[in-house]
């Protein structure tokens, strides 16, 4: 008995002066912290997805705080918690504008032509600095998937030899943006309803050669809206993103099906998809 | 006359089981008929490319300049052949990105123009116009980096060299471009080392030969007294040819990582470049040729051809008489180090030593299994790197890991793929480790 | 040039093949380094047979197939493309069979296979993954499990499969490792195992033991095939040999009586196959010389300090073990610099660790 009052009172004693020494130390050596860091870093979304340019959603706590950066840089943060970021910082919340990647290639399987058989790492960046993994299209999507994977969302899809992003998952951090070696991954406003899906800069016929599905500057949807659509060079762009919408695309009838919808973009192999499954 | 020196034996290295130089090496050299239309890739060396002077449409001359240095790493390029100017193209490149290219219409009269003047008396002349003259024939290394001859020969002050080193090991199995320049045209070639080495100031010339080339070696020994050049025999090893392999079994110096061989007091130039230095030199004639080894087993003919710059790799085929079975893979340049290429537009530029097909049936696919660990790769490695550790983090990503694992050291010789029984693309794995890593250092 | 009109073929696009250098490569693949362990086994195999008939090429075939079945399993369950074809599941299944009794039930088969493809190998990422020797561990698994049917031996019956002798089936009461360990310390029984009639037995296999541990010849020709047909060095068994001929000698000369000589520890018990076939299992050896020579040390130490002091007569498997844990430790202590490697180059190529940021 006496052994035990003997054990608690030591461990009593030691608790007691190791408690004495960490609350001075942590009063004498305190670091002067920002609570409001801890604050904003609990609003944002804690994914650590790189996609506004800092470390991680702590390090963009940070920075909001101590440097200012903009609350809305967070591409995953919803409004409400930008709102709520930017009143506990004291600043204006600017209207922010959902983004989405979005794959500028139509050319899967069954549209873009192969011209060799690529046998090597599965990575995009590699492959396309060999002939761009054999795919005619040297713009075109390379099709190895490593957008997909450093998607931290996994929002992007490769079917049938195409990326293909899934705008409802899709948070717009960009991250896929910088990982494509084609550059053909652009940010573009999630309200816009279709696009020109072609990245080509080629002359028509040359395109025509490796892909049936490219954008030849036919100049059809520039007609139908010439504010929307602006051709350049070889290659129509639009402009105004967020003003394209399903009737847009159907009054523009593009001859090659480069532009159409998202809906119809994301349909794309689908059938071919589903055959596949079917046969396995 | 034969070296009395016993050269050194780097660690690592192979011995490729199928050489494949039997299929071009006897063959005498062919030079085929004049082409209706070259396509010249305008950037053919390493540094600044030059600068077009000529418009389409322009009258030019076998040997005029076309387009100008722009800088000290850069050298200028001259046409082909007389005719007339075409469009300004684009055609694949080596690794297949689209590269600017310049067609050339033949007039079929192939006339010389206005040549540099040549230098008969080289030995009396001003060391700096030889040099001058090494660029402006557009002289870059044959032996496939392409940097520019002259600037390789312009060592600072501050290095002291004392040894030009001719490499005319051609390890690479299936070229004998090399071999058949030196049975052909020994003299020139030590010729032109002699005007490098009176560029660079040095007496001592060696020469490093495979000793499977006993018809080169005898060449080059009837004639080496005359430039009191030493010529070296080397044991047949994979990648006795590699610039730091070859000084190290010279002269058994070792250039440091991310040394230079001037480090070590040694310049290294490859056969063609030098029998180009000649030709430049002693004739005026720029560089607008090249010795290129077309050869495989589907080829009807192979052979060594003198082919133009501009000759796409499909012509070039041609003249080997075409393909007599199914082919896997079409390869620019050697099978160990060489570009697999996708298309036949590809044109010969400087650095193109040969034109490689393999049937289907020689062509080994990777199919990337676990790695064993057996260690085949780090025994044969010639850079003695950790090569089964380096391809694992390589193949996460690590590319910090990579880093400390000396991966920017590696040559990309192909020994380490070559050995791998489990099929693993260590080659691939590392030039995407070394491209990211270059990209990452470029940002900071 | 001559050539017949319109007959120039060139190659056809969209045909060719695209990959990185090098386009060659050698004959070698992982399935015909399996195949080759498999068949450098077989004079071991032959003669456990011919010691022990009927019942070791039961076992060989129970390990082999069941082991065999679970990779299958294992890559049905997990989705994964079948990594049967290469065989490393075989090698496994024959080396875990040389390493039992011949009177192992098939439970326990079934039991090790599943210790030694599952636990030991798949659940670690499969082929090349796998930090531990799959066999070794299942041998240790199954001894320290079901110790009774792991050391329950039979006397051999050289030639009584074919009819040459009478079949005895008998249990017999212990390996020559266990009996020499029981009288340790007793001069006059330890020299009976020093003596040539025995070492001789030993030698050819004609001893207790487990099917691969018998026949000291059967190993030694398959592993010397195995070393001149390249499959591994020879640093690994040698320096194993070496470490315990040396060990076993000054112990001898220490304390006379307290073990036999170093010709017994060579010849009997998991050394030669342990050698030869275990400790050369590439995924878990070094891949420096110099690491498999400092592995090779390791193993004869710990092997001689279990055989003399330890409460097991037998310690092939554990000093494997133990030292495949140190093999990551040993590949970067044994590792050169590139070549060239200079102090003055850390800064222009190789950074080391921690001045990456």
């Amino acid at each position: 008995m006496e052994s035990v009052l003997v054990a608690v009172g030591v461990v009593a004693l030691v608790g007691l002066i190791l408690g004495v020494l960490i609350g001075f130390a942590a009063k004498k050596f305190a670091v002067a912290s920002d609570p409001r860091i801890e604050e904003v870093a609990e609003l944002l979304p804690g994914a650590n997805c790189g996609g506004c340019g800092y470390a991680g959603c702590g390090d963009l706590a940070k920075a909001i705080v101590t440097s200012g950066a903009d609350p809305a840089l967070c591409a995953v943060c919803s409004a409400e918690n930008v709102a709520k970021i930017c009143a506990v910082m004291g600043v204006e919340a600017g209207a922010k504008e959902r983004k989405v990647a979005v794959v500028y290639c139509s050319g899967d399987r069954s549209h873009a032509k192969m011209i060799a058989q690529y046998n090597g790492l599965n990575d995009c960046r590699a492959a396309a600095s060999l002939h761009g993994g054999g795919k005619g299209c040297r713009f075109g999507c390379i099709g190895l998937g490593s957008c997909a994977r450093s998607c931290p969302f996994g929002a992007i899809e490769i079917r049938n030899g195409l990326a293909i992003v899934h705008p409802e998952t899709c948070v717009g951090c960009g991250k896929c943006v910088d990982i494509c070696p084609r550059k053909l991954i652009r940010l573009v406003p999630a309200v816009s309803k279709g696009h020109v899906y072609c990245n080509s800069l080629l002359k028509g016929p040359q395109k025509k050669k490796y892909c049936s599905i490219p954008c030849i500057a036919c100049r059809k949807c520039v007609k139908a809206a010439p504010e929307v659509f602006n051709p350049q060079g070889f290659l129509v762009r639009a402009v105004k993103p967020e003003l394209v919408d399903a009737e847009l695309v159907k009054s523009a009838g593009c001859p090659t099906g480069a532009l159409q919808t998202v809906e119809d973009h994301l349909a794309l192999g689908q059938a071919a998809g589903k055959e596949k499954e079917g046969a396995a | 006359m034969i070296s009395s020196i016993h050269p050194k034996r780097f660690t690592g290295g192979i011995h490729p089981q199928n050489e494949g130089k039997e299929l071009s090496a006897n063959e005498p050299l062919r030079v085929p008929p004049l082409l209706e239309k070259y396509t010249l890739p305008i950037h053919q060396n390493i540094g600044a490319p030059p600068k077009l002077i000529v418009k389409k449409g322009d009258e030019v001359r076998k040997g005029q300049c076309i387009a100008e240095a722009d800088g000290f790493i850069s050298v200028p390029l001259h046409a082909p052949t007389s005719g007339k100017i075409g469009d300004a193209v684009e055609i694949p490149g080596a690794n297949g990105a689209a590269v600017p290219a310049i067609e050339i219409l033949s007039d079929g009269a192939d006339e010389w123009g206005v040549c540099l003047e040549p230098y008969p008396d080289w030995k009396n002349t001003d060391r700096d116009k030889l040099k001058k003259r090494i660029q402006e024939a557009g002289i870059v290394g044959m032996g496939g980096a392409a940097f520019p001859t002259h600037a390789k020969l312009s060592p600072p002050p501050e290095k002291i060299v004392d040894t030009l080193i001719v490499n005319a090991a051609e390890c690479e199995p299936y070229l004998t471009a090399d071999d058949r320049l030196l049975r052909d045209s020994a003299e020139k070639v030590l010729t032109g080392a002699a005007i490098a080495a009176k560029i660079l100031k040095i007496s001592r010339i060696l020469v490093g030969i495979e000793n499977n080339k006993p018809e080169a070696i005898e060449a080059l020994s009837a004639v080496s007294e005359k430039f009191s050049a030493e010529i070296v025999p080397l044991h047949v090893r994979y990648p006795q040819g590699g610039e730091k392999q070859l000084i190290y079994a010279l002269t058994g110096r070792k250039v440091v990582a991310g040394g230079l061989p001037m480090d070590v007091g040694c310049v290294v130039q490859n056969v063609g470049t030098l029998a180009a230095i000649c030709e430049a030199v002693t004739e005026g004639h720029p560089l607008i040729e090249r010795l290129v080894t077309v050869t495989g087993t589907p080829l009807v003919r192979p052979g060594n051809f003198v082919l133009r710059l501009g000759t796409p790799v499909g012509k070039a085929l041609e003249f080997a008489g075409g393909i007599k079975g199914p082919v896997g893979k079409l390869i620019l340049g050697g099978p160990m180090m060489g570009f697999a290429q996708s298309s036949l537009e590809v044109a010969v530029s400087k650095n193109t030593s040969g034109i490689l097909l393999l049937a289907p049936e020689e062509v080994r696919q990777f199919e990337a299994g676990p790695c064993l660990s057996c260690g085949r790769c780090v025994d044969a490695c010639p850079m003695r790197l950790l090569v089964s550790t380096l391809s694992k983090v390589c193949e996460n990503e690590r590319y910090d890991l990579a880093e400390e694992n000396y991966v920017m050291s590696c040559l990309e010789c192909g020994i380490c793929t070559y050995v791998c029984p489990a099929g693993r693309p260590n080659v691939q794995h590392f030039r995407r480790a070394k491209a990211e890593i270059n990209a990452r250092r470029r940002k900071k | 040039m001559k050539r017949e009109e319109g007959k120039v073929r060139l190659p056809p696009e969209g045909t060719l093949i695209l990959s990185s250098s090098p386009h060659i490569r050698t004959e070698d693949s992982t399935r015909k380094v399996m195949l080759l362990v498999i068949l450098t086994l077989i004079p071991a195999v032959l003669a456990s047979v011919w010691f022990f008939g009927l019942h070791a090429l039961r076992v060989v075939i129970y390990c082999m197939a069941f082991c065999a079945l679970f990779e299958y399993l294992w890559c049905v369950l997990a989705k994964t493309k079948s990594t049967l074809s290469n065989l490393s599941a075989l090698v496994t299944g024959l080396i875990l069979a040389l390493n039992v009794s011949p009177l192992t039930p098939w439970w326990l088969c079934l039991a090790g296979a599943f210790i030694a493809i599952v636990v030991a190998k798949q659940v670690f990422g499969g082929l090349g993954q796998n930090p531990f020797n799959p066999a070794a561990v299942a041998r240790v698994a199954m001894l320290v499990g079901a110790t009774g049917p792991m050391t329950t031996w039979m006397d051999p019956a050289p030639g009584a499969v074919f009819g040459l002798a009478d079949k005895v089936d008998a249990v017999a009461s212990a390996t020559p490792l266990a009996a020499a360990k029981a009288v340790a310390g007793n001069a006059a029984e330890i020299a009976y195992y020093n003596s040539w009639d025995f070492l001789w037995n030993a030698f050819l296999g004609n001893v207790g033991g487990s099917l691969g541990e018998t026949s000291a010849l059967a190993i030694l020709i398959g592993g010397i095939a195995l070393i001149a047909l390249r499959v591994i060095h020879c640093y690994i068994p040698l320096a194993i040999f070496v470490t315990i001929t040396v060990f076993v000698w000054i112990v001898n000369l220490a304390s006379p009586g307290l073990t036999p000589g170093p010709l017994f520890h060579l010849l009997t018990g998991g050394v030669m196959i342990g050698a030869f076939f275990m400790a050369t299992d590439m995924v878990t050896s070094p891949v420096t010389h110099l690491g498999g020579v400092v592995f090779g040390i390791g193993i004869g130490v710990i092997v001689c300090v279990i055989r003399i002091w330890g409460s097991f007569p037998e310690g092939m498997s554990f000093a494997i073990l133990i030292m495949n844990a140190l093999v990551p430790l040993i590949d970067k202590m044994c590792y050169k610099r590139p070549f060239g490697w200079h102090p003055s180059s850390i800064n222009i190529l190789q950074p080391r660790r921690g001045e990456i940021k």
